[in-house]
């Protein structure tokens, strides 16, 4: 059969999206609607001496204005993922008087209309007693502590005898590489209706995550789990900064309780620029040690990050040198300082994503030293199994990756001499690094029922933030169901839907696809059951193993001409659907293989010789990330990540002022990111073999490892074409100059 | 944004009679700069005087063989007219190089002129920035400069002028023509803006009861080049970090005379009258052009972040005057 799975199908959602007709959570508009607006502190660190509302207040239309003065107390929500419950900033908004970083919220301004809250916002006046805040961490060094543990797993990473190994090596490299804070920035800002009817609190959101939303939001308000209810049908992206819950929800969620009336917090760009988390900055030292021959027998991976006051964060840049290749000697060490700014959270590829700047960047340089090809030193170093745990890989084609990428790219003309190759007046850099992206599963669950009109619909407590779920799984009943995907509907983005995993880590397609799969399974098998029994069906009394479903349709396998409609059993026997409900837990004791994905990155640049100015010529990336449930969405994910890559490289940066700690360029006219024009060809391919131990399906997702290795690729160009070697992210014509 | 009311005059004279009769009031042409400025709440007129419906949208040549270009011209349609694009090509060039289509197709060439400078710390409405708040002092000077200004800047502001298009004017010379109720005057487009000195808020020579009404651009003689390079980060749709309109008349294989203005590096377009006269009656050569933007530059006073655009000034006009110099032949 195989035929939906896979298939190129136009996205679910396209027609809604672009005819404005889908709802994103700030479109719900609800009668006697209060708008609320966060005021923001302008100091780093210090305490609220008074907040003066008075002017305030004058505005016409303004109801009330929420500070730590009148606000009621918030109870503690468990910051723990197994539970399904994790707040992006652990401290609760709106208890205490210190600050701990420009742009906390110091209170909300709730008011009739959006303008006068704005207005009053404004006329707020906050006396504050300072402190200096604390800013750099390569300044504080000395107030560093090293994290024990990352996701459970103990840190530091070692293996084998590193000092000994490093000693004996016959080549030895010791760099740094620095990668900046750098802001998510989705199209559609953060916003939160709450709507409170005395007893059940329905949130509409942008999240990543309704059932995270849902239990922090109970919990922290005391309100069973099962009153309260999130709504996130469209999420105009989020990259991970609508993945934990943020302040903002806890507010309006409050609000309405108080003012039982709906109450809309919207966030504006300014505002994404500090309490909704960001990916922090890195100082990673590589040393390295290997052989002539280019073995690589040591390497210690040394990172220096950042957290917030309140709350706990760690960018796992070593992941990447720990499970790519084979390096028998290692050690990966972690340095956390806390600094006066937002707390951190994920952004695409978190650790992979600034590790692999490194470590690909690091290999580039070993490969100029050793005068080895830079794509035969990866292969050297190539791990046959999982390089941490010793456990063989359930599926690895990194060598295939690397070997048509190559191909597709042309790399056999790669004169390797920096400088040496030119477009016209322009100097030419080609440049490689390999992605990776660790394979995560969680549990999820799925309901799918068939309708008496021979339609189907899929329920699911995921959420779809433009990477196409809505679409791919429907695929996936389309395919078990036998019905075309235009007859089935997917319903998503609610989460009084069977529950399913927050929208990260790239393990939707991974953990909600195969409960889709089952429960399409139990709804037909129910179908079966329910035909066979039934005495008026052509399968009276038949074996379920005779049945199966083609086209809409049951058949014989036999005699295909023999057959029923869904809608004809249903209808017969007066059922309104027919459902199966599936949960899938990933079978985590017996752990027998490990998962991971890979992939190839290959970036052609233009540096001119006298500005200085990079552009991107072409790229290809090839990605090995098991199955793909459909081509058309699975390439717009790989080129959507390996344009925020371009982004990493070459443009992305938030700017502290180093007095106020205030965000120097807090919206998306000095924060840079790429546009149209700078996005070369972009040439991507999966290899597309399905998994063949992760899951039912045999995919492994693919949000994350696109943005993996575009930066070093990039930084390896630009290195082919200069000469120069920009270790510091990201790569502006400055530092060519 | 704060509460404003609004007004739509039909004449230039009613226009002028409003704002110098309404206090609060300020001219809004495309409003790409002015309401963001609302939103943030660093201007903060309490009348809107809209003079979209004023008669000042035409492009027409002049007798003398230049051409007059009414202030509420759109940035596309200026950048897009044949006889710009033919006669004034730096022009088009300069114009189509800044912001998007979109934004293009609402600015108009009066608030191109008068748009804001880009610094941060004079559009975040708190932090001291004299520019915004006389005698507050200079946020940018000790916090985040690297786009900032590095000729004729001052201690009270560093500030840039972020506009493309002046730019161009400059170099070619251009005349503003100004009214108010009174009087009819004309100012060269190199002294329009201001440097900013001890008073960074007044940032060009306009008096805010008088409006902008056209630009005239006189003939260039017919054996002339010109062009504008702009350089950012981006390959579109950024300021620039550094740009150079050259515009230059030959004598067969001499240059008579040349003219050059920079873009992102002063609170003006900034003239290079010394590197100008580097080029009178000289043969074009890379160690030519090399003198006249060690020349152009030789006053620079970067601030700690933004040395680089001292040597990428430098390449910029060595880039603008080899490509004018590349057209002529
Ligand atoms: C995201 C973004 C990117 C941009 N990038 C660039 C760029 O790369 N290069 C570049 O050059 N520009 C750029 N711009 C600026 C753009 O060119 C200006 O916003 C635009 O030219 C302003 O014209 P406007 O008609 O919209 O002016 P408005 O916003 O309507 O007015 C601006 C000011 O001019 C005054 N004014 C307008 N007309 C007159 C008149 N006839 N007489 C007297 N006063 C008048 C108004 O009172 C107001 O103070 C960018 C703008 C944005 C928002
Ligand atoms: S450079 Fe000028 S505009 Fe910027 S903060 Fe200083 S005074 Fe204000």
């Amino acid at each position: 059969m195989n035929h939906w799975i896979g298939a190129p199908i136009d996205r679910a959602d396209g027609i809604l999206k672009v005819t404005g007709e889908a709802s994103y959570a700030a479109d719900f508009n609800f009668e006697n609607l209060i708008y609320g607006i966060p005021i923001l502190s302008t100091c780093a660190k210090g305490k609220v001496v008074k907040i003066d509302d008075s002017d305030a207040l004058k505005i016409p239309g303004v109801l009330t204005i929420l500070t730590s003065q009148n606000t009621p107390e918030f109870f503690p929500a468990k910051s723990d993922f197994g539970t399904a419950s994790q707040m992006g900033e652990i401290r609760l908004p709106l208890q205490d008087e210190t600050i701990h970083y420009a742009g906390q919220y110091l209170g909300v301004v709730l008011a009739e209309t959006l303008e006068s809250a704005e207005e009053a916002e404004k006329l707020v006046k906050v006396l504050v007693e300072e402190e200096p805040p604390i800013l750099e961490m390569e300044k504080n060094l000395s107030q560093a502590y090293s994290p024990k543990a990352f996701f459970g797993e103990p840190l530091p990473v070692i293996r084998g005898n590193f000092e000994k190994a490093f000693s004996e090596a016959e080549i030895k490299l010791e760099e740094i590489y620095t990668t900046p804070v750098e802001h998510h920035n989705p199209m559609e800002p953060h916003a939160s209706i709450a709507v409170w009817d005395g007893e059940n609190l329905t949130l509409y959101e942008s999240t990543q995550w309704v059932v995270g939303a849902r239990n922090v939001v109970a919990d922290a308000l005391k309100l069973p789990r099962e009153k309260v209810k999130i709504i996130s049908w469209f999420v105009g992206g989020g990259f991970g900064c609508k993945g934990f819950i943020w302040p903002h929800t806890l507010l309006s969620s409050l609000a309405a309780m108080q003012m039982k009336r709906p109450v809309k917090v919207l966030l504006s760009r300014r505002h994404l620029f500090t309490t909704v988390g960001h990916r922090p900055a890195t100082c990673q030292k590589l040393t390295l040690g290997a052989s002539r021959s280019g073995k690589i027998s040591a390497l210690k991976h040394h990172t220096i990050t950042h957290t917030s006051f309140v709350g706990e964060f760690l960018e796992g840049s070593g992941g990447a040198s720990q499970n790519l290749y084979d390096f028998p000697n290692l050690q990966v060490i972690y340095q956390v300082v806390r600094l006066n700014k937002g707390t951190p959270t994920f952004m695409r590829a978190p650790g992979e994503s600034t590790g692999l700047f490194a470590l690909e960047s690091l290999l580039d340089e070993l490969s100029y030293k050793l005068k080895i090809d830079p794509i035969e030193l990866r292969l050297k170093n190539y791990a046959e199994r999982h390089p941490e745990t010793g456990l063989p890989w359930s599926s690895s084609n990194l060598k295939e990756c690397l070997q048509i990428g190559a191909e597709k790219f042309g790399w056999k003309n790669r004169n390797p001499d920096p400088g040496s190759m030119k477009q016209g007046n322009l100097s030419l850099g080609w440049g490689m690094a390999v992605s990776m992206f660790p394979g995560f599963r969680s549990p999820g669950s799925a309901r799918v029922k068939i309708l008496p009109d021979n339609t189907a619909r899929v329920e699911s407590a995921t959420q779809d933030m433009g990477t196409g779920t809505y679409t791919t799984m429907k695929q996936i009943a389309a395919e078990i169901l036998s019905l075309p995907p235009e007859k089935i509907n997917s319903f998503l983005g609610d989460s009084s839907y069977p529950a399913a995993p927050i929208s990260g880590g790239s393990m939707t397609s991974a953990s909600v696809g195969p409960a889709v799969e089952a429960a399409a399974k139990k709804a037909l098998q129910h179908l079966i059951d329910t035909a066979i029994k039934d005495k008026a069906s052509l399968f009276y009394r038949c074996s379920p193993d005779d049945l199966q479903a083609k086209n809409g349709n049951l058949i014989f396998k036999t005699d295909p001409s023999k057959a029923e409609t869904f809608g004809e059993i249903l209808l017969r026997n007066n059922l309104p659907f027919l459902e199966g409900e599936a949960f899938i837990k990933p079978d985590q004791p017996d752990k027998k293989y490990a998962f991971q994905s890979h992939g190839a990155q290959f970036a052609e640049v233009l540096v001119d010789p006298y500005l200085k100015t990079i552009r991107l010529n072409r790229m290809v990336g090839i990605f090995d990330v098991g199955k793909i449930l459909n081509l058309k969405t699975a390439r717009s994910q790989a080129i959507g990540g390996m344009i925020m890559g371009i982004g990493m490289a070459l443009y992305e940066k938030t700017v502290y002022d180093l007095t106020t700690g205030r965000v120097v360029n807090d919206n998306l006219s000095d924060y840079l990111i790429p546009v149209m024009a700078d996005i070369p060809s972009i040439d991507v391919e999966f290899i597309d073999k399905p998994d063949p131990y992760f899951n039912s399906l045999g995919v492994r997702g693919l949000g994350e490892i696109g943005i993996t290795g575009t930066a070093a690729a990039i930084a390896n160009a630009v290195y082919h074409a200069t000469g120069i070697r920009i270790r510091d992210l990201p790569i502006t014509l400055e530092k060519l100059l | 944004m704060k509460p404003f009311t609004y007004q739509r005059p039909f004449t230039v004279q009613e226009a002028l009679h409003s704002i110098r009769n309404t206090p609060g009031s300020i001219f809004l042409a495309g409003g790409t700069n002015l309401v963001d400025m609302m939103k943030l709440e660093v201007i903060n007129p309490s009348v809107l005087i809209d003079i979209n419906q004023l008669p000042l949208n035409k492009i027409e040549p002049l007798p003398n063989g230049g051409i007059q270009i009414g202030s509420l011209v759109r940035n596309s349609d200026l950048g897009f007219h044949p006889l710009i694009r033919k006669n004034y090509p730096v022009l088009s060039q300069a114009v189509l190089s800044g912001a998007s289509p979109q934004l293009r197709n609402m600015a108009t060439v009066g608030g191109n002129l008068m748009q804001k400078t880009r610094c941060s710390y004079y559009r975040d409405e708190i932090s001291p920035c004299s520019k915004r708040n006389p005698g507050s002092g200079c946020s940018a000077l000790k916090g985040y400069h690297a786009e900032h200004a590095i000729l004729g800047t001052s201690s009270s502001c560093i500030a840039t002028h972020p506009s493309d298009m002046c730019v161009a004017l400059s170099a070619l010379e251009a005349i503003i023509h100004i009214e108010s109720e009174k009087e009819k005057r004309k100012i060269a487009a190199s002294e329009f803006h201001l440097l900013p000195g001890n008073s960074p808020e007044k940032e060009t020579v306009l008096e805010p009861y008088e409006i902008i009404v056209m630009i005239e651009l006189p003939p260039l003689p017919p054996n002339t080049t010109s062009c504008y390079i702009k350089v950012s980060h981006r390959a579109l749709y950024e300021f620039a970090l550094s740009s150079a309109a050259v515009v230059l008349e030959w004598e067969g294989e001499k240059i008579k005379q040349g003219r050059i203005a920079l873009g992102g590096v002063a609170a003006k377009p900034w003239r290079c009258f010394q590197a100008e006269r580097l080029l009178e009656n000289s043969l074009p050569d890379e160690k030519l052009f090399r003198s006249c933007a060690e020349t152009a530059l030789q006053g620079a006073e970067p601030q700690k972040e933004n040395q680089y655009k001292v040597e990428l000034t430098k390449q910029v006009i060595c880039k603008a005057l080899s490509t004018a110099f590349k057209r002529s032949v």
